[in-house]
């Protein structure tokens, strides 16, 4: 596991009674960008909650490179400043654009943080909306926003929680090439949740199926789609499954 | 009595300025505290706080002036213990104590409320962005700014517009406890409706600056 960022054994997250996930076993590696595709309610958003450090494991071991996680306990600050996500629905301050994305920099005393937002709204091409009001953006503009404060602290991990969800086909693309822009010229690690199965196509290089709170598969992005192993992965690839 | 700076007025004057402002600092630094942790956490009895938090909102002025009235009394709990550090009846500190129970309700009845219209996914996405939780806090406060000045607005209206608790605990003493709410009733009743209105204007006056002055603080929200 050398090369692993995460490394996952018996994790387990359950609310209550209610066991709403359980991976036996599962790495993400370094510089890569892995998809998990599945069904509502299948454990996608749970999952990467943990990933996060936002909610501790309820039982198993969860390894972040060289940190791990005990049953319960929540990660020290500096940790979970190495990861961020990006949610499916970005809940914006009330101030501009620019507040919103020099926000992860200034809660981290970053002294450059004019040149760094200047920099990452470039990137997303929002550079002539810097003083826009971000509640008045359009959906793709403000995940757009979302996506610049999150790549703004420059995270070893970068979480995409359903990220082009409900948006029109002009920004799903625009996003997509800043995800793999990110990926290819900076080395960061992606987990890309969605429901896109043709997006875990275009996008991953490993892709991982929930099912029920249980990982069914994970295969380089090739075999997952051409060759799947497990009948239910090949059910789910051919838009057999109903959810 | 206004253009000759009257003494007596200019008195009368300060003595509101100075329990309303000491009442309103003491109030803000209690209520809202109180109703940020409300509206953010969970906990056993949270409900039962929040009821009795309602009924301290809509608790009557008189009976608050006649429960600190009690307690302060030379033979009440407090009153015969003499320390230092509690206030005595007819004292301005007797005062800012009823206003501040008056008021404090309010400023975390609102300010619950206000924390608690803010999206419950902005904390995850700040804590995501690598916030702690002082900073989670504060930035949903931010969230709920407007809601937060509305919050001590009406903290402030509750003070510098009661008049039964502070004339109970205070006494109305001339130079010393008697406030624009006290003088105006007095004057009523003794026939001088001119004097009475022109304290009325004057309190007017002051509760609309004071408002104008927290709303600047709401800054750019109330732009279209």
């Amino acid at each position: 596991m050398t090369d692993a960022v995460y490394h996952l054994e018996k994790v387990s997250k359950a609310y209550g009674s209610r066991e709403v996930l359980r991976v036996d076993f599962l790495q993400i590696q370094q510089g890569e960008i892995f998809g998990v595709v599945g069904p509502s309610g299948a454990g996608k958003s749970t999952l990467l909650r943990l990933l996060d450090f936002l909610e501790p494991p309820t039982r198993g071991q969860l390894h972040f490179k060289d940190y791990y996680s005990a049953n319960g306990s929540r990660a020290p600050l500096d940790l979970r400043r190495r990861v961020t996500t990006v949610f499916q629905r970005p809940v914006l301050l009330n101030t501009s654009v620019y507040g919103n994305v020099a926000y992860g920099l200034k809660i981290r005393g970053d002294k450059e943080v004019q040149r760094k937002v200047k920099r990452v709204l470039e990137q997303v091409g929002l550079s002539d909306m810097v003083k826009e009001r971000a509640r008045f953006l359009s959906g793709g503009e403000a995940q757009r926003v979302a996506l610049a404060r999150a790549m703004v602290i420059e995270p070893e991990v970068l979480l995409l929680d359903e990220p082009t969800a409900n948006l029109d086909p002009y920004n799903v693309g625009l996003i997509e090439d800043i995800v793999a822009d990110l990926n290819r010229e900076r080395g960061t690690t992606i987990v890309l949740v969605t429901h896109n199965v043709f997006q875990a196509k275009r996008l991953a290089h490993r892709v991982a199926l929930l099912l029920e709170g249980k990982v069914v598969e994970v295969a380089p992005v090739r075999d997952f789609f051409e060759a799947p192993r497990d009948p239910r992965t090949a059910a789910f690839v051919r838009g057999e499954m109903v959810y | 009595m206004i253009i000759t700076r009257d003494p007596a007025l200019m008195q009368i004057v300060a003595v509101s300025l100075r329990v309303t402002g000491t009442a309103l600092l003491f109030s803000t630094l209690v209520g809202i505290p109180l109703g940020s942790w409300l509206g953010l956490t969970r906990f056993l009895g949270r409900r039962l706080v929040i009821a009795l938090l309602y009924t301290g909102m809509g608790f009557p002025p008189v009976v608050v002036g006649l429960f600190v009235y009690l307690m302060l009394s030379r033979s009440g709990l407090l009153g015969s213990l003499e320390l230092s550090f509690i206030p005595r009846l007819f004292t301005v500190n007797a005062m800012v104590a009823a206003q501040v129970i008056i008021s404090f309700p309010l400023v975390a009845g609102f300010t619950m409320a206000a924390v608690m219209g803010v999206d419950p996914n902005l904390r995850h996405q700040v804590s995501s962005l690598g916030a702690t939780n002082l900073q989670a806090t504060l930035a949903i406060l931010m969230e709920a700014r407007l809601g937060v000045i509305v919050s001590i607005i009406a903290g402030f209206g509750s003070i510098i517009s009661e008049v039964g608790a502070v004339m109970m605990v205070g006494g109305n003493i001339e130079g010393t406890t008697r406030v624009l709410t006290t003088a105006i009733v007095l004057e009523t009743r003794k026939g001088n409706f001119d004097l009475a209105m022109a304290l009325g204007v004057i309190l007017l006056c002051l509760s609309f600056l004071a408002n104008v002055l927290m709303l600047r603080l709401q800054g750019r929200t109330f732009e279209p």
